[in-house]
């Protein structure tokens, strides 16, 4: 079934179509979800392309039991994730820290819509990001990415898997009801032009093998289940053997290790995309969905001789505050448009660290904004 | 922000090496016990040993190489026999050690899954994904550990405490009736229901080797002493004493109407298998009727 792995070609496919098909690409043979707007369409494509290629799509009763079916599925030595929108998110955020505890590799899709609660289920919002950051108890590192088209729901799915398996760690792909229900034009490259990260496998045999230590800031390679290393797997505070040790000094190592493995290696995880930022006096900082209209404002400003650029953030977390910071030393403003009540712009008036002037475009969700609206906003900042 | 933090202790393989010399191999059965992980945490007079031993005596019976044996645990006194296990073992979330160890045994076939847990995880905070492995005859072995309470958070009222029964949560006694186990099993699905108690280590172990052969959802209850949580509150006595209850109060009926088992206040126990029958699980369906169509399709041909 090799020609079905990867569908090779120019499609005119929607978002969420595209990230179950990033996914595929990238190995997934393990979904695990339950239908909910306006993230139906991954699972809907997912059951129909899995058992074509002879992967495993199973709805589940909850998200909750998704997430864990999804954690299970990794373990068995197979690449898996899952798709939902704000509530859904919600409820999976436990199995996430577990997940994150025991270092487990797998994707999850949050096509975002308007919340709290069940909030606006049909339109767009960009209100989880905070909570993709920060949503489950406990410290841990966080990656996340945030895809602006149907072409970078394929892309970013495939990235995002990568990511899991290089530092064991569930990862999020942080769509929105727009991007996820546009379609457009995406392109599949052929498998092998395909960069896709393969599980490592311990090279020591069990008696020496450590399941979870650190290797600078990086994991151990992934020991799963049947291939003879008895591997404890637990979400209570473990040693590097993965027994349950309840101190203070396992505790600071296990976590730490958690925390600074995405930490450590942020410029290795961050992707930006730059828009006319040389001799730019206010910098437009976006993502997903509003990043197509602020670059559009953008352009149409840089057309009129005006002096404004764009931060596209590819991946929301790690947040690039190295850059945002050197920005802030010789820019007036971030203008920061949102379907939310202020994130990422939080994270940008923190990092900026009042060198420059954080100003928060909110929108509570359920429509984008317009560039009209962030070329006034930015005009009044030039 | 500057960061300032204690030194990190790293692993000390040598003083790990050290404990598994002294302590590990003295009992018969350490060799499938994880070195270094005796003793347990378990009280005096708690059931949980008996039924890991009863585990690892089927496993032995059945000869299965614990390479392909997986436990996955929830959370609770129960949720702590994965840990002493040397196997694959998970210890899960609370209450959600079904749908971990769903995505385990999909994926894995050729390894026998089974889930270790108590009757508040698996029937309180997991009772949905009990009733959906069960209707979905996921290829699981289910081994339910009831105590009637919550031991580990000091012996509160669960969805098995009887009426009338006093625990930390209901000190005049509880207004609520418990679950009846094997009944719900049944009508959820499951395709073998058998109830022990801890005092019949033999026929428990043959029910266990029972499931190793079953394709499908199987569901085994163990009834265990709870000395601490539920013995002291109801005056049961100490484990012994709940033992000889268990000795005078059992019934054994094989192939009893799981409706018939509801567990009162010192009432009778019925034991026994109740359930054992054949239907097609999860993945014989999935296989012969979701994957068989996807490429048939494929290949330009009808399904």
């Amino acid at each position: 079934m090799a020609d079905k792995d990867v569908l090779t070609g120019e499609h005119f496919i929607h978002g969420d179509a595209a990230c179950a098909e990033g996914g595929l690409a990238a190995g997934c043979r393990f979904f695990a979800g339950y239908p909910i707007t306006p993230a139906t369409e991954v699972a809907e494509r997912m059951a129909r392309r899995l058992p074509e290629v002879g992967g495993i799509y199973i709805q589940m009763e909850d998200e909750i039991a998704s997430m864990a079916a999804i954690l299970g599925a990794s373990w068995g030595g197979v690449k898996s994730m899952t798709s939902t929108s704000g509530p859904g998110f919600s409820l999976m955020m436990e199995n996430i820290g577990l997940g994150m505890m025991t270092e487990t590799p797998c994707v999850v899709v949050n096509v975002q819509r308007g919340g709290p609660s069940t909030g606006l289920p049909t339109l767009v919002g960009q209100a989880d990001v905070m909570q993709a950051r920060w949503g489950s108890h406990g410290d841990y590192g966080c990656i996340a990415v945030s895809p602006a088209s149907p072409q970078e729901c394929f892309d970013l799915t495939i990235l995002a898997f990568n990511l899991s398996e290089m530092y064991r760690q569930p990862v999020f792909v942080m769509s929105d009801e727009t991007v996820g229900h546009m379609t457009e034009k995406v392109i599949i490259p052929p498998l092998q032009e395909l960069h896709v990260v393969q599980r490592a496998k311990p090279a020591v045999d069990s008696g020496r093998y450590l399941p979870f230590e650190s290797t600078g800031p990086m994991p151990a390679p992934m020991a799963i289940a049947g291939d003879g290393y008895h591997v404890h797997v637990t979400g209570l505070t473990h040693d590097e053997r993965g027994y349950p040790v309840i101190t203070d000094a396992v505790q600071e190592r296990n976590v730490r290790h958690i925390v600074e493995k995405v930490r450590m290696n942020a410029h290795n995880i961050i992707r930006v995309d730059e828009v006319a930022l040389d001799d730019a006096e206010v910098v437009v900082i976006a993502y997903g969905c509003t990043s197509r209209v602020a670059r559009q404002a953008v352009e149409d400003m840089r057309r009129k001789g005006r002096r404004v650029g764009l931060l596209r953030l590819v991946t929301l977390w790690p947040f690039p505050s190295n850059i945002v910071r050197r920005l802030a030393e010789r820019v007036k403003a971030f203008v920061v448009p949102e379907i939310n009540y202020g994130q990422i712009a939080l994270e940008v008036e923190r990092t900026a660290g009042g060198k420059a002037e954080t100003v928060l475009m909110g929108l509570m969700g359920g429509s984008i904004h317009s560039p009209e609206e962030i070329q006034e906003v930015v005009g009044q900042y030039l | 922000m500057k960061r300032h933090f204690r030194d990190i202790v790293p692993f000390d393989q040598d003083s790990a090496d050290r404990t598994i010399e002294e302590g590990h191999g003295l009992h018969p059965l350490d060799e499938y016990l994880k070195p270094g992980r005796i003793p347990h945490i378990w009280c005096p007079g708690c059931g949980l040993g008996v039924v890991l031993t009863t585990y690892i005596e089927a496993i032995r019976r059945k000869n299965i190489p614990v390479d392909q044996c997986v436990v996955v645990s929830g959370i609770g006194c129960s949720g702590r026999v994965a840990g002493y296990l040397d196997m694959d073992t998970y210890h899960t979330t609370h209450g959600r050690a079904i749908p971990f160890a769903t995505g385990l045994a999909l994926t894995r076939p050729d390894l026998h899954v089974t889930v270790f847990s108590g009757d508040g995880d698996l029937f309180a905070i997991g009772g949905n994904h009990m009733i959906h492995g069960a209707r979905r005859n996921i290829n699981l072995n289910v081994i339910c550990v009831n105590n009637f309470n919550y031991g580990m958070t000091g012996g509160q009222a669960g969805p098995t405490t009887p009426v009338d029964a006093r625990t930390s949560t209901t000190p005049m006694g509880n207004a609520e009736p418990g679950f009846n186990l094997p009944h719900l099993a049944h009508a959820s699905g499951a395709v073998y229901v058998a109830r022990w108690t801890t005092f019949h280590p033999r026929q428990l172990v043959h029910s266990i080797t029972e499931t190793f052969d079953k394709k499908g959802f199987t569901f085994v209850e163990v009834i265990a002493p709870c000395p601490t949580g539920y013995g002291r509150p109801n005056k049961l006595g100490g484990g012994l004493d709940e033992m000889r209850y268990y000795k005078e109060m059992s019934e054994i009926r094989n192939g009893a109407d799981p409706s018939q088992a509801e567990i009162r206040l010192k009432g009778k126990i019925l034991c026994g298998t109740f359930i054992n029958v054949e239907r097609p699980d999860f993945l014989e369906n999935y296989n012969n009727l979701v994957i068989a169509k996807a490429q048939g399709r494929n290949k330009g041909k009808a399904a």
